[in-house]
């Protein structure tokens, strides 16, 4: 009868020699694709939702301005300001950052560059648009309203 | 008796290299440069003073008072951003039929104008259906998904793709003198002043 003998002899452990291995692998992913954040952002930043999204071909030829009521509303109060690296800059001085950050850039693509507006759901539009005339006379014009993503119900 | 080879012991290095992968997970931020694209017009002071008239007929008139309530057309605006979108389709392709409605794609203007007071979301949600009455005109035209056709339109001298400039120029119908068939004419006006 040793004949049907079931024999139950295989290993019932994973092997986990490799582990490291996988998580190394993926901890040099995350590594290599991390870019840290450079600013930290000190406006509310709710963004608006929208369906016709588009992506931006050249991710070095864009410009940020964060725009928002401030976090610290004891502080800073809270009518919405505009920020730009790190520090919260009037209308006046935008054709100034502009031609900073166009600075940072070859002179060839200059003009191409495109400026990201991340504004907050409840900014008012009176601001936005004296923010626009400012980019327009700065030679600016490019612009892309930054929104998530809209999933459609149907 | 045989000698104990030194050794490191590696038990650890799975939770220590866990714990790396952790820390770089919860940092990464996905960045997400995603949006509504738009040209803005050049300087105030640079364009050449507005002589030109432009027909009741050819303009779609879109306005949003600080309370974020829309007219349309004069009409006071209640449906979802999607029945506005169809609007403006209709509106854009009207091709002189109705005589109320726009000549030809060409002449037809969308014009968006806000208030001070209205918010970026409710501005956002109407420039968004604006933009997704031409591209769906673009795409169908051009015989390709309004998704496929946002990727072409956001970037058409893509090296990669060299078929993407031909689409892009099919959609928007480029005439050989250079002038585009159905241009995507939005204005979005210098806002008004007062809430109303």
């Amino acid at each position: 009868m040793s004949k049907f003998k079931k024999k139950v002899q295989t290993k019932q452990e994973i092997p986990t020699s490799s582990m490291p291995d996988v998580v190394f692998m993926l901890l040099f992913f995350f590594m290599v694709t991390t870019k840290m954040r450079e600013t930290s952002i000190n406006v509310e930043q709710r963004m608006p939702q929208a369906t016709q999204l588009k992506k931006l071909a050249k991710k070095s030829l864009v410009a940020y301005l964060y725009i928002g009521a401030p976090k610290k509303a004891e502080q800073f109060g809270v009518e919405p300001k505009i920020q730009a690296n790190d520090a919260f800059i009037e209308t006046k001085g935008i054709i100034q950052w502009v031609n900073f950050e166009k600075s940072k850039q070859n002179e060839f693509d200059r003009d191409a560059i495109t400026v990201s507006l991340k504004v907050d759901n409840l900014a008012k539009r009176g601001l936005i648009a004296d923010v626009e005339t400012e980019l327009r006379r700065a030679n600016a014009r490019r612009i892309l309203y930054s929104a998530n993503q809209r999933i459609e119900k149907n | 008796m045989p000698r104990s080879t030194p050794e490191i012991p590696n038990a650890s290095m799975a939770d220590i290299a866990f714990l790396l992968l952790t820390f770089f997970l919860m940092t990464t931020t996905v960045s997400s440069d995603k949006g509504l694209m738009i040209l803005l017009p050049p300087p105030p002071e640079a364009l050449p003073p507005d002589d030109v008239e432009i027909q009741e007929r050819n303009l779609f008139k879109i306005q949003i008072n600080s309370s974020d309530k829309l007219l349309v057309e004069g009409e006071p605006w209640v449906a979802t951003p999607r029945l506005l979108t169809d609007k403006i389709k209709v509106f854009i392709l009207n091709n002189g039929q109705d005589a109320t409605s726009s000549d030809n794609p060409q002449k037809a203007i969308v014009s968006l104008k806000a208030d001070r007071g209205t918010t970026h979301k409710m501005f956002v949600e109407i420039l968004d259906a604006v933009q997704a009455a031409y591209h769906e005109i673009y795409a169908e035209r051009a015989g390709v998904s309004v998704k496929d056709w946002r990727e072409i339109s956001s970037d058409p001298g893509n090296s990669q793709h060299p078929e993407w400039k031909e689409i892009y120029d099919k959609g928007r119908g480029v005439r050989p003198d250079g002038s585009v068939e159905i241009p995507q004419a939005l204005s979005i006006a210098e806002p008004s002043k007062v809430g109303g």
